[in-house]
């Protein structure tokens, strides 16, 4: 059976007696490990970078020419840490509650806890590294707030908070580099997990440029590859962003847990036409000045500028009194879709609503007269000062917002829609994080564990950090302690061979096939059936049809996928064929993992599943579990549930009211 | 916003891979709607040759959000293209009109040698941040966060310096390929925290030195890198690097 091993004890002296009472390895055997870690965005650079400190050695992979280019770069809000500097009656067991909540009680209570525990450090980290928070003008740091919580704990650098955070991240690589600790591996990608008797053991990566097919040996295989949410064509993510490292792992006896668990993010910009090839978020920071609303009216075409205050329905103002336009991100997405499916959505698509700044503008405007002293200011002067506030505080996503859109956001109000943004669902992992497969770890967005149903904003950051510089430095040496005397597998064993070759058959497959449709036309057919039944709302009726519909996929895209090129070269279109091939198989299982969890939970809305006012009704008595699942066979997995005790927090119906 | 349609002419690169001649090719495509990113119009005509039996561009791209620095493309003259603070990733069609011919090129620069295509090699900015470009700190090591204030305005200064997204436009701009801009935006950022103070000296000799090694040029403050960098890095962050280094070659041994 699934055992988490968390360990034993009050919630809050797990982590502590865990640290004190972990296995170590000397720093004379560290030398003699190696240590593979694929993707380098927040999780692998810092696990890279702080198991490079230790003296492990280090081999590090990335798809992209640079570590730095990671898509936790473009995070933008913010990071969360329970340092209560505000004063605002944070600590850490506020940040842990508030995760389990947010997560719509569907996530562990030790993880959920360690991550608070450690989230403090985060911060000193990254400031000793140079990372450039905003600061207020004693010098000392400052925070914003963010949805589903009441207390002020995010640490942020402008827009652009993942970007500094990675930076730092990727600084501390580069140094570790530089020391010979790390040996950096840029544009390869990871195509399988080599396994020797039931322990993970390296990897086969091909080189991208070259198109040649390595193999890397590791005492330990760390995937901190990232999410999933490019198997909706559409999303957030980065364009290169990729399932296939998790899903070799899942192939070769790796859980896959609670894949239906993806994250819609209400306020991205919307879709403007068929050719759209991904989808830009507006930081959820924009929530807390913005106001969001749709016409009372259906189908009105009046300009926003046209219609008056008594015509606008703000809608989670109306909803969600207490929580107002900063309740979770799911409930908000869901609200949206709400409206805009009963007609009351705005722009030409109809499939919007604004979010508007023309309050938020007097508001600042007003503090600034008054701080000048300008009592008898004009409404225009009010309003430049507060553009002014805004300019400052989100100039960038602004700015950004012009640039998609070609509309000014300080003169008319945003368009936004919910967009695929982040999967909670990913590889099962223990308290450890470690997969069932010995010696595979997995980090980050990879991996399951914290967020439950649903992350709140600036989690993701907190919990790539957490991961990779204070969680796996301990839990790493606990298994490795074990395994100092075993020697670095020769490149010729042959585990690695027949690993090779099978990586080598399916490619020389793929391109054999020489069809007649771009690998691009499945991705957006994948990405269709994935967005409209098993999106934002899903029903046991369409799921089943969905699962039918990728099966049928699977079989057109290895008759008639056309990839131009040859194997032994730079082939984007060939990486691409890879990874699609591997994204339809996992959309499969999200389907029938959505279909198994009849309950909505967090991002996971079943329609059978309901409250009389149409908010999402979780079902504990049935789904209180993590639905791991072991792959097969083709179209075939098996269900293990871990089931979710709850010792300290008592699960209760989420309100936002 | 009017939304419109066109037709356009391409000129583009096109180069097998690192040890083979390139050329200019001409394409046409058509329909190309005012509301796609300029990478969108490439993928367009990607798609088309696909279905033609030819070989795709390959070009670098990755967040398509302006962020990550992946995106390259030398467009009519111009790293990123027309439009200021911009990358290529955030340029839209609305910036041209029916019948335009647009020359696109991937960066020039001796230490960017060319893969395929449009994609070249950046390598060399990550062993430029090798040479120096940290804080020497080991992970656990780090005193509680507020308890070293640093002044707002160093600290908005440093931000601005450490916006740099690593893309490459400067040294694609500058007629001697330097990278200057680019190793001056660490060193500032890294300088004006009290942070980055004890490794100071050595991490602006160090930096410099290694671009030296990597082939860039020297920097004749022309201002092309300023005048293209998609995140408005100023050029008073080569200023201060040269401050940093002199003051540095000044005192050390």
């Amino acid at each position: 059976m699934l055992n988490a091993k968390i360990p034993a004890g009050p919630l809050d002296k797990k982590w502590t007696s865990y640290k004190s009472t972990c296995k170590l390895v000397n720093p004379a055997n560290k030398r003699k490990l190696e240590i593979v870690v694929v993707g380098t965005g927040l999780a692998g650079a810092s696990a890279a970078a702080a198991l490079g400190e230790l003296g492990y050695k280090v081999k590090a992979f990335c798809f992209q020419d640079s570590p730095r280019r990671a898509h936790s770069i473009a995070a933008q809000g913010g990071i969360n840490a329970a340092k209560n500097y505000q004063n605002d009656g944070d600590s850490v067991y506020r940040l842990f509650y508030d995760t389990i909540k947010g997560g719509d009680y569907r996530a562990r209570e030790g993880n959920v806890h360690r991550l608070a525990e450690v989230s403090g450090a985060i911060i000193d980290q990254c400031v000793a590294q140079g990372v450039p928070f905003a600061r207020e003008y004693g010098g000392l740091l400052s925070n914003r707030s963010f949805g589903g919580t009441q207390v002020q704990r995010t640490f942020y650098a402008a827009g652009q908070t993942g970007q500094q955070l990675l930076l730092g991240a990727y600084s501390a690589l580069e140094r570790q580099v530089a020391l010979g600790n790390v040996t950096m591996y840029n544009r390869h990608e990871m195509l399988d997990v080599v396994v020797v008797d039931g322990k993970a053991r390296g990897i086969i990566a091909r080189d991208l440029v070259s198109g040649k097919l390595e193999r890397h040996f590791g005492h330990a295989v760390l995937l901190c590859s990232g999410g999933y949410g490019n198997v909706f064509y559409l999303s957030t993510n980065a364009m290169g962003s990729n399932v296939t490292a998790a899903w070799k792992a899942h192939k070769k006896g790796a859980f896959f847990g609670n894949p239906c668990f993806t994250q819609i993010h209400p306020t991205c910009i919307p879709v403007s036409g068929d050719h759209q090839s991904k989808l830009t978020l507006m930081s959820e920071s924009l929530r807390n000045d913005g106001r969001i609303w749709v016409p009372k009216k259906q189908n009105d075409t009046r300009k926003a500028s046209d219609i008056p205050e008594e015509e606008r329905d703000y809608y989670l103002e109306r909803r969600y009194p207490a929580f107002g336009n900063l309740v979770p991100r799911d409930v908000a997405s869901r609200a949206a879709k709400e409206r805009c499916d009963a007609g009351y959505g705005v722009g030409s698509s109809k499939q919007a609503v604004y979010l508007d700044y023309a309050d938020a503008i007097k508001r600042y405007g007003k503090i600034e007269a008054g701080k000048k002293g300008l009592d008898h200011a004009s409404e225009a002067e009010i309003i430049a000062l507060g553009k002014e506030v805004v300019k400052e505080k989100y100039g960038n996503l602004f700015d950004m917002y012009e640039k998609i859109t070609g509309e000014n956001p300080y003169e008319t109000p945003m368009r936004i829609y919910p967009a695929v943004h982040y999967t909670m669902g990913g590889l099962w992992v223990d308290y450890e994080l470690m997969t069932n497969v010995p010696g595979l770890y997995a980090l980050g967005e990879a991996n399951f564990s914290d967020h439950g149903a649903n992350r709140l904003g600036a989690s993701a950051l907190m919990q790539g950090l957490a991961d990779g510089y204070f969680v796996i430095p301990y839990t790493l040496g606990n298994y490795l302690a074990d395994d100092i005397h075993t020697k670095p597998l020769p490149e010729d064993h042959p585990a690695f061979v027949e690993a090779e070759k099978a990586v080598a058959d399916r490619i020389q497959q793929l391109m054999s096939i020489k069809g007649t449709k771009t690998v691009e036309s499945f991705h957006k057919r994948l990405g269709k059936i994935m967005w409209d039944k098993c999106g934002m709302a899903r029903n046991a009726e369409g799921l089943k049809q969905a699962i039918a519909e990728i099966q049928q996929l699977k079989k057109e895209f290895w008759s008639d996928v056309k990839i131009p090129g040859e194997i032994n070269e730079l082939n984007p279109e060939l990486d691409k064929a890879n990874r699609v091939a591997d994204f339809i198989e996992l959309g499969e299982l999200m389907c029938i993992d959505a279909l198994n969890r009849n309950e909505s939970c967090g991002g996971h809305f079943r329609e059978e599943s309901q409250t009389p006012e149409g908010e999402a009704q979780r079902d504990d008595a049935n789904y209180m579990y993590v639905a791991a699942w072991e792959y097969k066979g083709d179209h075939q997995w098996e269900l293990h549930k871990e089931v979710l005790d709850y010792e300290v927090v008592k699960p209760s119906q989420r309100s936002y009211k | 916003m009017e939304h419109y349609n066109m037709n356009l002419n391409l000129k583009v690169w096109r180069q097998k891979n690192a040890q083979t001649q390139g050329g200019f090719e001409t394409y046409q495509v058509k329909n190309i709607s005012s509301e796609m990113s300029f990478l969108e119009m490439i993928d367009v005509l990607n798609e088309e040759l696909i279905a033609e039996g030819k070989d795709p561009i390959a070009f670098d791209h990755d967040c398509r959000e302006g962020i990550c620095g992946m995106c390259s493309l030398y467009i009519d003259g111009r790293p990123h293209g027309p439009w200021e603070q911009n990358t290529t990733c955030q340029l839209h069609m609305r910036a041209y009109k029916d019948g335009d011919t647009i020359t696109i090129e991937p960066w020039r620069a001796g230490a960017f040698p060319v893969l395929k295509d449009l994609m070249v090699d950046r390598s060399a900015f990550d062993r430029i941040i090798q040479a120096g470009g940290f804080i020497s700190v080991n992970t656990g090591n780090a005193v509680d966060a507020n308890a070293l204030p640093i002044e707002k305005d160093k600290a908005d200064a440093s931000f601005a310096a450490a916006a740099c997204i690593g893309c490459g436009a400067c040294v694609a701009a500058c007629k001697n390929s330097s990278a200057m801009l680019f190793t001056s935006a660490k060193v500032t950022q890294l300088a004006l925290l009290p942070q980055g103070a004890p490794e100071r000296k050595s991490r602006a000799l160090n930096m410099i030195a290694q671009m030296d090694k990597e082939g860039f040029g020297a920097c004749t403050n022309t201002g092309a890198c300023e005048a293209v960098c998609p995140k408005g890095i100023s050029l008073t962050n080569i200023a201060r690097l040269n401050q940093e280094y002199l003051g540095a070659a000044l005192t050390v041994n």
